[in-house]
């Protein structure tokens, strides 16, 4: 017998499963952000330092993570990754891997422009004030540029959950699987159930991603208020 | 690394290589178009259009490629719309691209000064007259810059088109991994063949974004 409609969804366990291939999808990407924001923030602080080395060495990492898809990032550290190690690695795993060193590249770009923004007499008059270059960072630089930070960061945020729908490509279960073994399994009794399946997917992504490049948006014009007065 | 493999796999990469360069300049070219077309129809907030045009934009920029191409390849059908693999790849990049250019050219509309569209306007000229002598020949130069930077992100997503089967760059390493596992030499080919169109992109833009002093980047 046809059915059609929106019922596919819903039959059987098929919501249940469609929200933990979710769950799958979102922990990827908390996971990659925890790792990656922190350890960009660290990268961009040492970039503002003047030394020739770093500049050149994080410059070459930003421009090859910068320069090449995400897909293909991710491609080699699921071919790369387990023979380096020597054992196999999750398809998850290799993900939060490749994430996160690409968040920690464009984030190390972002801390570093919101730095060196930082007018000039703020760092000479916190080393005039004797302040360490640690507590410089700390309470000059990081406070003033925090608000430059928070908008670029939630849009990077948002530019990884939209790339986590690529973990199927590594054979991922994630919520783009799982609606596509749902779709090959209801065929014959939902012809339409792509059409639910793919749409449900798409509000899913758009919920998750607009709120926060809508909060992105205001604190940017917060912050551009700020600086022109 | 066996310089044999490469070399026998070079024909397919360059092929492959051709594939997403004509994917990314016909999607390039038509998502600027669109683009254009939406920040103007914003610019001189054309009631309706400018709600549309936002609406467009915002259901773009939020949502994967990936899902936007099975929803045009898998979904689309079921409603008796059938595109080819090549069709949904153009389409979906026009329309991702669109909604991305159009952000680059309203940043780009918003900086020229207000008294130039207002004296157009004094001067008696309509809509189409300020657009085509007022706002596009110097909103289009102030844009540049973030169009270059979406360029570099389209070419980038045109990766994603392997999963509906096009035969572009990853996914003729994919399919060349999957038959002879020479896996070092087929990943190499194809970080060389996105770097042969990406690099000089991100030098112009560099060189560009340093000329115009311009930030808006991808999203």
């Amino acid at each position: 017998m046809e059915l059609s409609g929106i019922e596919v969804l819903f039959a059987g366990s098929n919501f249940s499963r469609l929200m933990g291939g979710l769950a799958v999808s979102v922990r990827v990407s908390a996971l990659a952000l925890l790792i990656g924001i922190p350890a960009g923030v660290i990268l961009g602080a040492l970039w503002t330092l003047p030394s020739r080395a770093i500049d050149l060495v994080l410059r070459l990492y930003l421009e090859f993570f910068r320069i090449i898809p995400t897909l293909v990032l991710l491609f080699l550290a699921y071919y790369i990754l387990p023979r380096e190690l020597g054992f196999r690695v999750d398809g998850e795993t290799v993900a939060v891997f490749a994430f996160a060193l690409w968040i920690a590249a464009e984030m190390s770009d972002i801390v570093r422009g919101a730095l060196i923004s930082v007018p000039v007499v703020q760092v000479e008059g916190a080393r005039a004030l004797a302040l360490g270059r640690l507590q410089q960072l700390r309470y000059v630089q990081l406070p003033q540029s925090v608000n430059l930070i928070m908008p670029a960061t939630i849009n990077l945020a948002t530019r990884v959950i939209k790339t986590t729908s690529l973990l199927l490509l590594i054979s991922v279960l994630d919520v783009v699987n799982v609606g596509q073994q749902i779709m090959e399994a209801n065929r014959d009794r939902y012809p339409d159930a792509a059409l639910w399946v793919y749409s449900f997917i798409f509000v899913l992504y758009f919920l998750a991603c607009y709120p926060l490049a809508a909060a992105a948006n205001r604190l940017e014009i917060r912050a551009k208020e700020r600086i022109h007065g | 690394m066996d310089f044999s493999v490469i070399q026998q796999s070079l024909p397919l990469f360059a092929n492959a290589f051709m594939t997403t360069l004509w994917l990314s300049v016909v999607g390039i070219t038509l998502a600027a178009v669109i683009g254009i077309l939406c920040a103007l129809v914003r610019y001189f907030e054309i009631p309706v259009g400018e709600r549309i045009a936002g609406a467009y934009e915002e259901l773009f920029r939020n949502t994967p490629l990936l899902i936007q191409l099975f929803f045009l390849y898998y979904a689309l059908p079921t409603l008796g719309i059938t595109l080819s693999a090549y069709s949904c790849a153009i389409v979906g990049l026009a329309l991702l691209g669109g909604a991305y250019m159009a952000g680059a050219f309203r940043g780009g509309f918003g900086g020229i000064p207000r008294i130039q569209t207002e004296s157009a306007r004094a001067l008696g000229l309509t809509k189409v007259q300020n657009a085509r002598f007022v706002v596009l020949p110097q909103g289009l130069t102030l844009s540049i810059a973030p169009f270059a930077a979406n360029a570099i992100f389209l070419v980038k997503e045109t990766s994603i088109f392997t999963a509906i089967a096009v035969p572009e760059l990853t996914n003729e390493a994919r399919d060349l991994i999957g038959m002879y596992y020479h896996t070092d030499e087929y990943l190499l080919m194809l970080v060389i063949g996105y770097a042969i169109i990406l690099v000089p992109l991100s030098i112009g833009l560099t060189f560009l974004e340093r000329r115009f002093r311009s930030g808006a980047f991808g999203n």
